[in-house]
């Protein structure tokens, strides 16, 4: 069975390595995997959604609406917009961190940021699991290892902690002098569930 | 080993593997990615970025004409730009293999329109691929070479923003050398006048109609039988959504080499299956072979012809599954629309810009195309490559022949799009005379592809130290007198500037120059623009009046909090172009540390 994952931001949250560790993970394992990125035209801070698909065999790079078995959301609001692709049977994950990238209409007084967002996840998903990534990350003395925190929240969810080799995946693709620290972010994540 | 590549990343690959010896391109999404891992290969394969997509062709016909194995790849709009050297090319022929990679945007995630490059391949006579995935992306290429030298044509390689930007695993290869073929001058091959390009045109048509017996037998093209109920067409990434719909319960008739389409091939699948499909992105071209082979199917009919086929549109038109959009969620969604970065040097000129009354402000392709929206609402026309200034031109020639003509042009392009086709529409300015306003936004880089060198940065793709165009020496050899080179983020400068080029009776060239925020700079930047972005400005609460001027430059760095009813400035963001601060109308905003 394919497994369907969704990891969505704005630009410069990390996304890309979260998703580039999850997938060299996922073929480390044996596991057919494919992914798909769009972004919009912004080259910063905008709206990310990155596809993950992997099992036996993957046909299409893409998830389908109504088909994702999780949403790793890195940003509040870009989980609001892409809920519609998490499952609607009641059996979808939604790993929510509470951060908030205001758009410029938010910036410039035009927009409200939207305050219920928890509330309309927790009304589709069959689990939310909500936490403060960043402040975990300042914990650790990195903030920016905040998306190891999610993606290792995110693996416990889905049970791939134990099956996988995580600490072999971050010593083999990340730089020399941060592969301690993201260790410890995704040893943390996976605590957090 | 296997390794999880985009299909640009694996095209390249590919081209490595197949022996490639020189590779031209110009930057445009989904197919930037292909040169710039193919210049990796530095010391094997010879790569450039071009001015424009026509001259990375001509470029690579030259190559392959000097016996050597060539690419060029574009965005599907780029094939257009390039398409009058592609369909004489058809005709001569290659020494050394020579393919042609076009990236097509089904869905238009960032282009301006949604053509179907596959129609090229036909008008223009030559073989075309079409890969579904990376591993495909890859293996199919070092065919396309080998097609290309045994029918002697230059080879049409389509892919499409998902094969481009999709991760998949792939098994790579060795490169096979493939030698220079030594050059022979051969006038009748070379020589596209009427008389030999006639010859030409018959030995290209006999060229395709052999290719009908590679493409009923190559292994790209494969019939897969599961269910025979329904019986599914497909190319390209389509393949992949049809399986992800059907699984088994579908047969497939899997096309990779699609011009010319397996007809023998066509007649046999659809005489085993029930009811055919033909599923593809865009336009009907299988479709309309099928049908014209006499052969009852849905397509177009049935399935929409605009953006992607994804497995979610296939099952809405197949199985009636119909995804209602959920009207809660999209009454609490904001929007997130995209900005000028925070330290961006279109900011400030089209902040003075976007308040001038009576002019149109023709617009053309990169970031500045973002002026169009709030909070600028600047440009007010873009076309395509170059655009801004030519069709700026004739609006103000049409202008001028209304009797007490207010209405003035400017004209508004950057560097990168001013190299790639803007300098002829600049010469022609000049040439025929029309009062515009030419603005050139030169932000030392092509910024909106993502940061890649051009003809006025001073380097390579390859690395290397090299040339730097004048622009504004350039423009004043074009016949310009009117020329002012400014600083965009200097706003009395810029809105004395433009007063100056509107008052003026002739043409005039206004160059802004300051280098893109994300540019990583080289040390003749660092030199000319005194090591830029390393300040930062603040808001002193106790002074700022709360009026939102700030706010109205567009800045993602400048945040208006609503309780407190004042701005302050995001301390990660700001690089400190002061834009704000000259805004401020009782100096709130100061520079940090100052």
């Amino acid at each position: 069975m394919t497994k369907n994952i969704l990891l969505t931001g704005v630009g410069g949250q990390g996304t890309i390595l979260a998703s580039r560790l999850l997938t060299l993970g996922l073929q480390d394992n044996g596991y057919d995997v494919k992914m798909s990125e769009v972004h919009g035209m912004s080259q910063r801070e905008g709206p990310v959604l990155t596809h993950v698909r992997y099992g036996k065999k993957v046909w299409s790079p893409v998830v389908s609406k109504k088909k994702g078995d999780i949403i790793i959301g890195f940003e509040e609001l870009e989980v609001l917009r892409n809920l519609e692709y998490l499952r609607d049977d009641g059996e979808g994950v939604v790993i929510l961190n509470r951060a908030r990238v205001n758009p410029i209409g938010v910036l410039s007084g035009k927009d409200v940021y939207p305050p219920n967002i928890q509330e309309l996840i927790e009304a589709r998903a069959g689990r939310v699991i909500a936490l403060d990534a960043t402040e975990e990350a300042e914990k650790l003395g990195n903030p920016r290892t905040m998306n190891i925190i999610l993606l290792g929240v995110a693996l416990k969810a889905l049970g791939l902690h134990d099956e996988i080799d995580w600490n072999k995946i971050i010593a083999e693709n990340v730089r020399e002098q941060f592969v301690e620290v993201n260790q410890k972010a995704l040893k943390l994540g996976m605590s957090l569930v | 080993m296997k390794h999880l590549l985009t299909g640009d990343e694996a095209v390249a690959r590919g081209a490595y593997e197949a022996g490639v010896r020189f590779a031209a391109a110009y930057p445009g999404t989904p197919s930037t990615e292909i040169l710039e891992n193919i210049s990796k290969y530095k010391g094997v394969i010879k790569a450039e970025w071009a001015p424009n997509e026509k001259v990375a062709l001509e470029s690579v016909i030259g190559a392959s004409i000097a016996g050597a194995r060539a690419l060029a790849a574009m965005k599907h709009v780029g094939l257009n730009v390039a398409a009058d050297p592609f369909f004489t090319f058809a005709y001569m022929g290659v020494s050394g293999g020579a393919v042609v990679i076009t990236a097509d945007e089904p869905g238009q995630f960032s282009s301006q329109n949604e053509q179907d490059n596959r129609n090229y391949a036909k008008a223009a006579m030559v073989p075309m691929f079409e890969p579904a995935d990376s591993q495909e992306a890859k293996d199919m290429l070092a065919d396309a070479f080998e097609i290309s030298e045994q029918y002697d044509v230059p080879v049409l390689y389509r892919m499409t923003t998902r094969v481009c930007h999709s991760k998949s695993l792939v098994e790579l290869g060795e490169r096979v050398e493939v030698p220079i073929k030594p050059y022979a001058k051969n006038i009748k091959k070379y020589v596209a006048v009427p008389a030999n390009a006639r010859i030409m045109k018959v030995k290209l048509q006999g060229n395709l109609k052999l290719l009908e017996d590679y493409s009923n037998n190559c292994k790209w093209n494969r019939a897969e039988y599961g269910d025979t109920r329904i019986g599914i067409i497909c190319s390209g990434d389509c393949y992949l959504y049809a399986r992800e719909v059907f699984g088994d319960e579908a047969s497939y008739l899997k096309l990779g080499f699609t011009n010319p389409l397996p007809a023998e091939m066509i007649k046999d699948f659809a005489s085993k299956v029930d009811k055919v499909y033909i599923i593809e992105e865009n336009d009907p071209y299988i479709e309309d072979f099928v049908r014209g082979l006499g052969i009852a199917c849905d397509g177009k009919n049935i399935f929409p012809r605009n953006g992607e086929m994804l497995p979610e549109v296939i099952r809405e038109v197949i199985y009636g599954e119909k995804i209602e959009a959920d009207a809660e969620l999209a009454e609490a969604l904001i929007g997130r629309p995209p900005t000028l970065c925070a330290g961006c040097p279109h900011r400030g000129f089209f902040f003075e810009l976007g308040r001038k009354r009576n002019v149109m402000i023709s617009g053309d392709i990169g970031c500045y195309t973002l002026s169009s929206g709030a909070p600028y609402h600047a440009i007010e026309s873009t076309i395509c490559m170059g655009a801004s200034i030519s069709a700026g031109h004739g609006a103000q020639q049409i202008f001028d022949t209304i009797e007490d003509n207010k209405m003035r042009v400017v004209s508004v392009l950057g560097d990168s799009t001013f190299f790639h086709t803007g300098i002829n529409s600049l010469m022609n300015v000049a040439y025929n005379k029309s009062n515009t306003v030419n603005v050139i936004l030169d932000n030392r880089i092509t910024a909106m592809t993502g940061q890649q060198e051009n003809p006025g940065t001073g380097m390579t793709v390859q690395g290397e130290i090299t040339e730097q165009v004048n622009i504004e020496a350039l423009v004043r050899t074009l016949g310009f007198e009117n020329v002012r080179t400014i600083n965009p983020n200097n706003l009395k400068e810029v809105k004395e500037t433009l007063n100056w080029a509107l008052e003026l009776e002739g043409p005039s060239v206004i160059i802004t120059r300051w280098p893109c925020a994300l540019k990583k700079m080289h040390e003749w930047d660092l030199k000319e623009f005194n090591n830029p972005f390393k300040t930062q400005y603040e808001v002193l609460e106790d002074v700022c009046i709360g009026c939102k001027a700030c706010t109205r430059t567009g800045c993602p760095a400048i945040v208006f909090q609503v309780d407190k009813k004042k701005s302050s400035i995001d301390p990660y963001k700001c690089v400190g172009c002061s834009v704000c601060a000259q805004v401020c109308p009782v100096d709130a905003i100061q520079l940090k540390g100052a």
